[in-house]
């Protein structure tokens, strides 16, 4: 230690270190920041012994207050789904017909489904229910495999075409540009479907067109191309196109057919939830 | 003031200084880290967990490559809200084939741990290609990239090599047949029986996932991002009170 160099009266020590000639005064802490201090490690300490802490040999110590983080959340869900569970209980028990009317469960299945909406069903069919090519829009008239709430209601619950679920509403379409039609063929069946609603492409091959349909389309889409909800089979009749109605899209759908997939929501939403998503469906504005 | 002035040693000599500090870190550090080694509920027994397959592995590596992590994270906390929007919340033990997890905590996109089974693979191709096609507000770029690189699988036995070393359950059978196993979930026509025979019957999903011949990037993505979250068999689930 360097010999403290001089003071002035009312100084006080120095801590003896010195740099370059630097020395440093022993000015004591405040006492106020000292208790704090103080305080907590007094505080650390009790909060080890309330909270789950210190390691043992097989687990650690659980704490004197019980503390779980899995205890508290399902706690959280189960007072929640005690709040509800009358309402829900009235929903499940409800005709699915029903419900809409019902002055106490129509406003409750249809916030309670568009909830679901919003976080299940939006990132196909769109926040609004519009969709997107491939995704049905979900506002209008024209339903695939119905629109009317029990059917909605099994697309739901089930899905369609998915892995998942035994129950899940199937047809396939087969791909009639593989080893099946003649370019010449499906270039006259598509004229053909483009003229049900609109322009064909080439007016001169839409009578070709209309005999390929008869033998190949109609089974599923019906002679007149309305379509067949039974087999999910889209009406090409009216103007509403799910993959594109123009001539390359429709040329692509009858060359590859198309696969939409839906997942089955009863295996992941409850019977509540199903319901009430569907409520919210069908009142969105196509329902039946 | 005896041991004060010792620290006079310490003040002046900055190598010391520096060997002492490591040693206060490491200590701290082994206090910190080193129960969670013997603890025996650090990672509870679950029904279900099995390694990445190796095509989902494949899936995993581009995940990485592309970033996903920077906007997704794959851990849902336990809180209600997490857990009705992504589903049960995450445990310790649906990571534990994870090198590096891929927990994070930046949700620019939403949570994907529970991805796997959520939406259709034409959904995730569609979404690949141009994420606003399905979801107009996402701000996702776009990924489409992936199904026109294909791949072969060539290495995949390599990176399942290196996964073992570190611990995951490889078996010797699984890393032999590493190739043709990658090849043969991307293609329902193949013979894959080895593949579940190996991987299970109940969570290896074998499709075309990209709708393309071949095994393209896309593939092995989609793969990947189906099987999240799926594993663990929440019906035989008790879960652990202690934490």
């Amino acid at each position: 230690m360097s010999k403290p160099s001089k003071k002035f009266d009312g100084d006080p020590n120095t801590t003896g270190h010195v740099w370059d000639g630097i020395e440093e005064f022993d000015n004591p802490m405040p006492r106020w920041w000292l208790w704090v201090f103080y305080v907590t490690i007094i505080w650390g300490i009790g909060y080890t012994i309330a909270y789950p802490a210190w390691p043992g040999i097989k687990g650690a110590t659980t704490g004197l207050l019980g503390w779980s983080t899995r205890a508290n959340v399902q706690a959280d869900i189960d007072a929640a789904a005690d709040k509800l569970a009358p309402i829900n209980a009235k929903l499940e028990a409800a005709e699915l017909t029903q419900i809409t009317t019902d002055p106490e469960l129509g406003p409750y299945a249809v916030s309670a489904g568009s909830a679901v909406f919003k976080t299940w069903c939006a990132q196909c069919h769109g926040s609004g229910a519009a969709g997107a090519i491939g995704y049905p829009n979900l506002l209008d008239n024209d339903w695939l495999w119905g629109g009317d709430i029990e059917n909605i209601y099994l697309t739901v619950r089930h899905g369609i075409r998915n892995e998942e679920d035994d129950d899940a509403r199937y047809s396939e379409m087969p791909a009639f540009g593989i080893d099946y039609l003649e370019d010449e063929q499906i270039d006259a069946v598509v004229n053909f479907v483009m003229s049900l609603s609109g322009e064909p492409k080439d007016a001169s091959v839409v009578a070709a067109g209309a005999e390929v349909f008869a033998d190949e389309c109609s089974a599923c889409h019906m002679e007149d191309g309305t379509g067949d909800r039974e087999q999910g089979a889209p009406n090409l009749a009216d103007a509403i196109w799910l993959y594109g109605g123009d001539y390359d899209s429709i040329t692509e759908t009858v060359t590859y057919s198309r696969y939409g997939v839906m997942p089955s929501w009863g295996n992941r939403l409850t019977e509540a939830q199903v319901r009430a998503v569907s409520a919210y469906v069908h009142q969105l504005g196509g329902g039946e | 003031m005896a041991i004060l002035d010792k620290h006079k040693i310490l003040e002046t000599n900055a190598t010391l200084l520096l060997v002492c500090s490591f040693l206060v870190v490491t200590i701290g550090g082994i206090v910190q880290i080193a129960p969670l080694f013997w603890l025996e509920n650090t990672i509870e027994d679950v029904e279900g967990m099995r390694p990445y397959t190796p095509l989902e592995l494949a899936g995993r590596e581009i995940y990485l490559r592309e970033g996903c992590y920077v906007c997704h994270s794959q851990m849902i906390r336990p809180m209600r809200d997490e857990v009705e929007r992504y589903g049960h919340y995450s445990l310790a033990a649906e990571s534990k084939y994870d090198h590096p997890f891929q927990w994070g905590s930046k949700r620019t996109g939403p949570d994907l741990a529970r991805v796997g089974g959520r939406y259709s693979d034409d959904w995730h191709l569609d979404h690949m290609r141009d994420p606003q096609s399905v979801v107009p507000e996402s701000i996702m770029p776009k990924y489409g990239f992936l199904e026109k690189k294909k791949i072969d699988g060539k290495y995949i036995g390599d990176i399942m090599k290196a996964n073992a070393i570190v611990g995951v359950p490889y078996t010797e059978d699984m890393l032999e047949n590493a190739q043709s196993d990658f090849m043969a979930q991307a293609d329902p026509d193949s013979d894959y029986d080895g593949l579940l025979e190996r991987y299970g019957e109940v969570n290896v999903n074998v499709r075309n996932f990209d709708g393309q011949p071949g095994v393209s990037e896309m593939d092995a993505m989609i793969a990947y991002l189906q099987m999240l979250g799926t594993l663990v068999d929440f019906s035989t689930f008790t879960p652990d009170a202690s934490r």
